[in-house]
């Protein structure tokens, strides 16, 4: 068997940027001094006259992109997602969020899997934090198809748009021809009886992984990919767990206002659910490379196996 | 215009400024009279703007940075037409058009959502580079307090307006000398002003903020000005216009009661009739 194709979704994103701006002028794309990093580089190449480094000040670069999307601009902005989502939380909210501005923030280096450069800057809040803005969207997507896709809807979206890229290279999962992203809807990967597992961005593969060994213990498991998480697609959500009875939420995010936290608002008040929600349990992370940290956080496939096993377990 | 007209509007700004924040019950008098003659001198001489069509994009753009000064930029707008001057009175209210800082969905005439300090000029910034890049001769104007470049994030966008030439960028400095805790040399001193804009690539040019002539020719400074943005130091007082509130840092967010209100309407109508009789 071959080894499957694996491609850090920052890379989808600065290719996507390079095709969207041949076919729209009003593109521009900001940076703040990652542009190798993030990948908005390569955009920089191939159009300098729309591409705009502002040095490392981020919450500037968000500023000037609200006024660039006041005057008609479709602006990305990229960071890191630590000094995107955190340091530049306030003019997020107050020059783009509260405005309604059509700016994307597509911030790369998210999660534990930064890896080496340890908990400074492995960002396990921007999703709680993006999700509180009003009217904000929220996308994660899980693989390299899926990064593109999202960077494509949020282009053609007329608001603000936050976009969760990871550093890492990732399997491609989606390379298949009957997939179809559609804005503010899941994916379901496969169908199951037994519990629902409900993921986001990277941890869509180790769903996958896992749901192959809980399979081989008898456990029938249905998988969603939730690339947007919010708005969600509460009712893909809800029409699972009334089927299994069980879910189980994965990211690679802090389990406090992610994902986990969306999924619980939804079926709290909709459809009483039991919820475990799998991620980051309120820790910061720690150097290392990106595989052990995923590992020993529990968040690679036999991590997960083992959690949801353990969740399983104990309604017996 | 000429400055007699200028000034005659500088003080239906001042009465509309004094009549909103005294039927709010709440708001910011004393910045907004120091900027009253430079909102006046923008909407009715500087700005290529029009009422009748407030979104047009080859318009100029104005950024109040400064956001708490709202009811000063309001009462402006309400002059110039963007909206009928008894919406005033609705200032602070539910249901209101009239946010307690500027609302660009709300309010027509309003370029910018501002409140929080120091973002206004990065967006300002943004909107200057995007006049470039379209080719546009729209000019951008952003007002910020002498407290409120305390911000850093009024030194970063400073420092990308310098680096990328944006001559048609022009920051006011409003340096009335009074923050909400007190004198601004005291609390954190920002000056020298006008050095630190020179040091960040700017043209810098200070003005009398109370004096039609040396606004004129500020404004004028700055539009002749090429190859880099221009800073005004706009030395003003705060409160200007109603004695009690001159100089007077207690009056950075309270409105004026009944009785203030009707001392300070009292002045301005015995200013307005002097220069009608000019």
């Amino acid at each position: 068997m071959s080894e499957v194709k694996k491609i850090a979704t920052r890379e989808s994103y600065g290719q996507t940027l390079v095709e969207l701006g041949a076919e729209n002028p009003d593109i521009v794309v900001m940076d703040a001094d990652l542009a190798a990093a993030t990948k908005t580089g390569v955009f920089g190449k191939a159009y300098p006259d729309r591409f705009f480094d502002v040095g490392i000040a981020e919450g500037n670069m968000m500023g000037i992109a609200a006024g660039l999307a006041a005057s008609g601009k479709i602006p990305f902005a990229s960071s890191f997602a630590m000094f995107a989502t955190g340091r530049a939380y306030e003019q997020i909210r107050n020059s783009i969020g509260y405005p309604k501005l059509n700016v994307k923030i597509c911030a790369s280096h998210a999660g534990i899997t930064v890896g080496e450069d340890g908990a400074s800057h492995q960002c396990l809040e921007d999703i709680a934090l993006m999700r509180s803005i009003p009217g904000m969207v929220v996308m994660n997507p899980a693989d390299d198809i899926e990064a593109k896709a999202a960077v494509r809807a949020a282009a053609e979206y007329e608001g603000p748009v936050y976009i969760r890229l990871g550093r890492a290279a990732v399997p491609v999962i989606n390379d298949r021809p009957d997939y179809k992203f559609e804005w503010g809807k899941g994916i379901k990967i496969q169908d199951g009886k037994d519990v629902t597992l409900v993921a986001t961005g990277t941890m869509v593969n180790s769903a996958m992984e896992a749901a192959k060994m809980l399979e081989a213990d008898g456990v029938s498991v249905e998988i969603l990919d939730i690339h947007t998480i919010k708005p969600l697609d509460e009712d893909m959500i809800i029409e699972s767990a009334k089927k299994t009875g069980k879910v189980v939420t994965l990211e690679e995010h802090s389990v406090i206002g992610g994902l986990g936290s969306a999924v619980c608002e939804a079926l709290s008040e909709k459809h009483p659910t039991l919820v475990k929600k799998i991620g980051v349990y309120d820790t910061f992370g720690e150097s290392g490379s990106a595989a052990v940290l995923m590992e020993k956080y529990e968040l690679d496939g036999k991590g997960v196996y083992r959690q949801v096993k353990e969740f399983l377990d104990g309604l017996k | 215009m000429d400055n007699h007209q200028l000034e005659i509007i500088a003080n239906e700004v001042r009465k509309g400024i004094i009549l909103s924040t005294h039927s709010a019950k709440a708001g910011h008098p004393g910045g907004s009279l120091s900027a009253a003659d430079i909102f006046t001198y923008l909407y009715f001489e500087e700005l290529n703007v029009d009422p009748k069509n407030p979104e047009a994009p080859e318009r100029d753009r104005f950024v109040l940075s400064k956001g708490h000064t709202a009811p000063g930029l309001y009462a402006a707008l309400a002059e110039k037409g963007f909206f009928p001057k008894e919406d005033l009175i609705t200032l602070r209210k539910v249901g209101s058009h009239l946010q307690g800082h500027p609302s660009m969905k709300h309010t027509p005439g309003v370029d910018m959502s501002t409140g929080s300090l120091g973002q206004g000029v990065s967006a300002a910034v943004g909107m200057a580079l995007a006049a470039k890049l379209d080719n546009r001769d729209s000019r951008v104007y952003t007002l910020l307090g002498d407290g409120e470049i305390q911000e850093g994030q009024v030194w970063e966008a400073a420092m990308f307006a310098g680096a990328r030439k944006l001559d048609n960028l022009v920051v006011i400095v409003d340096n009335n000398g009074l923050q909400i805790d007190g004198k601004v040399e005291d609390v954190c001193s920002p000056y020298p002003i006008g050095k630190k804009f020179e040091a960040f690539n700017f043209h810098v040019v200070e003005m009398d903020a109370h004096d039609f002539d040396s606004i004129r020719a500020a404004f004028k400074e700055a539009r002749e000005t090429k190859g880099m943005p221009t800073a005004i130091v706009a030395k003003s007082i705060k409160g200007k216009g109603v004695s009690y509130m001159e100089n007077n840092a207690s009056w950075h967010g309270k409105a004026p009661n009944d009785e203030e209100c009707k001392i300070a309407m009292e002045e301005l109508t015995k200013a307005g009739e002097a220069l009608c009789q000019k």
